[in-house]
């Protein structure tokens, strides 16, 4: 009964959606305030009862309901209940119907949020959401149904996936889907403006806290599925710029671009028709890396069994959306005037190199994903493009944006002078130098390259607190005055700061792993010892473990650090008893901010086994540095957020004093 | 300058950043994209240069796996034609004799030295190359195992 209602509510959210994007735009158009004002409305309804249905399929896997073929398909009895729930999204229809809840959650936010933003600009924009989720539930309804029956019930599941039966799955999806997802309300924005034709610095203003918004959750799904597949996949291999992985990566790219055009548009009025551009751009790669992901056109390290009726649907909902979008943007564009002008050598002509750089990287990372679909189209040959190709093309381009991170805060609007803040610079130039000289000093065996890594890592590290330095007068006044001055400076100031640190983290941690990590593979048997740079392990022998719907072995390994100390070491081969299905749970442990990452191979009859070990030193900067942006995003955030709504709240504050005045 | 220059200059220096791009993605798409090649392709029509990197793919041929320490031999096959691989190394967890496999490495006297064995999440996944090769072959439909 429930699974019907769920089914229902879809159905019937479908039909909210087609009335959302029909009657506010159509209210914005002829200036109907009460149709416009149905916007929020409906957008809640849809909200609602996605939720609902979604709340039904959750019913179906905690209850075990196996007259659902998707709970049937994906779920077992014995599964632990976290992994019942998370199983929601560990597949296909699931995860669709997650995309278009998310969906509806930031329609239903822009209906509760959305006051100050004029009403037919916001009529607009729940329209196109509306337009959005039409398309996907569509899909969901037509082609990946996820309250399709089964008749007779089976007695029990075929459990889900091993490999997603991890905290990761709770976290990693509905993170990234909160980024790629968060982008269609800037596209929805640049739609709706592009249509009610109002573009401008006031825009900029409405659209950026949801571009922060979107792009933090992006960062945190994007490092949180990196360090999934890192322990989950028993390879240590923390990015492989595969297919799947490059689908998230390029919205990411692009919405770090749209983040700082934006900002240019809201103070200067400037680089508005490429702002709007990149809004749709952004979106448009979300749409693709959906497309790509869902569709399985490209062999991937992260690929599911997928189908490729449902790819076709997803490609016709791409084009209709790229394409009128694009239109639209064709027909607008040229009408819009060019805003305030500014010096090359200026906040703005930083901002540019900035948006430049990340976007012909997004367009190489773009041009080697899809290249292989090119190609087998156009020739016939069956190829890959590997991370050979993005280290050799996309690493080129992040050198000379870093190299001039620093430098951008420091620049004064429409025009600035490059003499002071290049001496603001001189000492944190220094120490960089220090640190690379010192690291090619101590690595003499090391290429070269690592310690420029290192060097470029402090640079960008340091660099990034030297506005807020400079800002605060340190070193030039009184302790006490820098003091209060660092309480009093803005938010944003600290935001930009942590994220630019945070890049330069994760190049420190990128940088150490690449030049400096350590493997060994050897076959062990009980009594045998190895070791990887200066850790000896011991391994002991194996005992079988059984868990709630596994069994596995687990090999003891005895481990002696350089320094004495003495630890041990589980990593286990586990079979998943309901697929039969082997996973790989390597062990790590975690020394400072390296890690000493064991995994294992098939354990023989005769006790022997296939140990791998890494040493993988400062691994974990990595993911620390993504902390960083992503606490950048949210201080950052909290401080546009503060200040619009005390705007808004004194204004609605003096409004209320009026009257009262009036009658004393 | 005037604005007519500055914005020449602008546009000048974008377009000498996005040509570097270009040339280094077409010096990258010249010498790092790896092809996908069958046994067929290989043993009966030389495809690969010896010392040239290409992906290797088909199923793993039954009873060909040999354990050799942390040296792992086996065969892989399209039915027609196959290939004896030798990795070193783990394997990933769902190689099984049977099996869609891809491989990718070069060529090495009698066979193939693969370093990288490309792994799936899913038993019922085959890697799309492998299922179109072997589809042509008529020895696998594919597509109806997932339901």
């Amino acid at each position: 009964m429930i699974n019907e209602l769920g089914h229902f509510a879809l159905v019937l959210a479908l039909a909210l959606a087609l009335v959302q994007g029909a009657l506010p735009a159509i209210g914005a158009a002829r200036g109907d305030n009460r149709l416009m004002a149905m916007g929020p409305s409906l957008a809640l309804g849809t909200f609602v009862f996605i939720a609902l249905a979604f709340g039904a399929l959750t019913a179906a896997y905690v209850t075990s309901d196996f007259s659902l073929v998707n709970v049937w398909e994906n779920s077992h009895s014995a599964k632990p209940m976290l992994f019942k729930v998370t199983g929601v999204w560990g597949n296909h229809e699931g995860s669709m119907l997650l995309w278009v809840l998310i969906l509806s959650l930031f329609g239903a936010m822009i209906a509760l949020f959305g006051s100050n933003i004029p009403p037919d600009l916001r009529a607009n924009v729940l329209s196109v959401q509306g337009w959005i989720a039409i398309a996907f539930l569509l899909f969901i309804l037509l082609t990946s149904n996820p309250f399709e029956r089964l008749d007779p019930a089976p007695f029990e599941g075929n459990d889900l996936n091993p490999v997603l039966q991890d905290i990761g799955l709770a976290i990693h999806p509905p993170m990234l889907y909160l980024g790629y997802v968060g982008f269609s309300v800037t596209f929805s924005f640049a739609a709706a403006a592009m249509i009610s034709g109002r573009i401008d610095s006031a825009w900029a203003r409405w659209v950026r806290p949801w571009a922060l918004a979107a792009w933090l959750f992006l960062t945190a799904g994007i490092a949180m599925g990196s360090y999934w597949a890192y322990y989950e996949l028993g390879w240590g291999g923390w990015w492989f710029w595969d297919p799947v992985e490059n689908a998230s990566f390029i919205p990411w790219l692009a919405g770090t671009a749209l983040l700082h055009s934006a900002l240019v548009m809201e103070k200067r009025e400037a680089l508005k028709i490429w702002t709007i551009l990149l809004a749709i751009i952004t979106f448009s790669m979300s749409l693709l890396g959906t497309f790509l992901v869902r569709s399985g056109v490209l062999t991937s390290v992260h690929a599911f069994a997928n189908d490729p009726e449902r790819g076709i649907f997803i490609l016709m909902i791409l084009i209709v959306f790229i394409g009128g979008s694009l239109t639209l943007f064709a027909i607008r564009a040229p009408a819009l005037k060019a805003g305030g002008l500014f010096q090359p050598i200026s906040r703005e002509g930083a901002l540019v190199f900035n948006n430049v750089f990340l976007a012909t990287a997004a367009a190489t990372v773009l041009t080697g994903t899809l290249y292989p679909l090119a190609m087998e189209a156009l020739t016939g040959a069956k190829i890959s493009v590997g991370a050979p190709f993005f280290n050799i093309t996309f690493g080129p381009l992040m050198i000379p944006l870093l190299l001039l991170m620093p430098l951008g805060p420091l620049l004064s609007w429409k025009r600035a002078d490059l003499y002071p803040a290049l001496q603001r610079l001189f000492w944190i130039a220094a120490l960089a130098l220090i640190v690379t000289l010192a690291v090619a000093a101590l690595t003499t065996d090391q290429p070269v390259l690592a310690a420029l890594g290192i060097g470029l890592a402090a640079w960008v590290m340091l660099g990034a607190f030297a506005e807020i330095w400079t800002r605060a007068g340190i070193g030039r006044t009184a302790p006490a005055t820098s003091l209060s001055r660092l309480g009093g400076l803005p938010r944003t100031l600290w935001g930009t700061a942590l994220g630019h640190f945070g890049i330069g983290v994760l190049l420190l941690g990128v940088v150490c792993v690449s030049a400096f990590e350590r493997e060994t593979v050897t076959e062990m048997q009980p009594g045998d010892t190895a070791s990887v740079a200066g850790y000896r392990f011991a391994f002991e022998g194996v005992l079988p473990v059984s868990g709630p719907n596994y069994s596995e072995q687990v090999a003891q390994l005895s481990v002696t650090s350089p320094w004495g100390n003495v630890f041990a070491m589980r990593p286990a081969k586990r079979i998943y008893q309901a697929r039969n299905m082997p996973t790989t749970e390597a062990a790590i442990e975690t020394i400072g901010f390296s890690q000493l990452y064991i995994s294992l191979g098939d354990v023989a009859a005769d006790g022997k086994l296939v140990v791998r070990a890494w040493w993988k030193p400062q691994v974990t900067l990595i993911w620390i540095g993504a902390i960083f942006m992503v606490l950048g995003g949210a201080v950052s955030l909290s401080d546009r957020r503060l200040r619009v709504g005390i705007a808004e709240r004194a204004k609605s504050r003096r409004k209320q004093a009026e009257p009262a005045d009036a009658s004393a | 300058m005037t604005r007519k220059q500055k914005r020449l200059a602008m546009i000048a220096s974008i377009g000498a950043v996005l040509m570097a791009a270009v040339l280094l993605v077409m010096y990258a798409l010249r010498d790092e994209i790896v092809f996908f090649y069958s046994p067929t392709d290989i043993v009966t029509e030389s495809k690969a240069r010896p010392g040239q990197r290409f992906r290797l793919g088909g199923l793993v041929k039954e009873g060909s796996i040999d354990r050799q320490g942390e040296t792992v031999r086996f065969v892989i096959t399209d039915t027609e034609q196959e290939l004896p691989v030798t990795f070193v190394g783990i394997l990933p967890d769902l190689f099984r004799e049977g099996q869609g496999v891809i491989a990718e490495g070069t060529l090495s006297g009698d066979g193939f030295t693969a370093d990288t064995v490309l792994a799936k999440h899913d038993e019922n996944y085959m890697p799309k190359e492998v299922a179109d090769t072997l589809k042509e072959k008529g020895v696998w439909q594919g597509g109806e195992s997932t339901k």
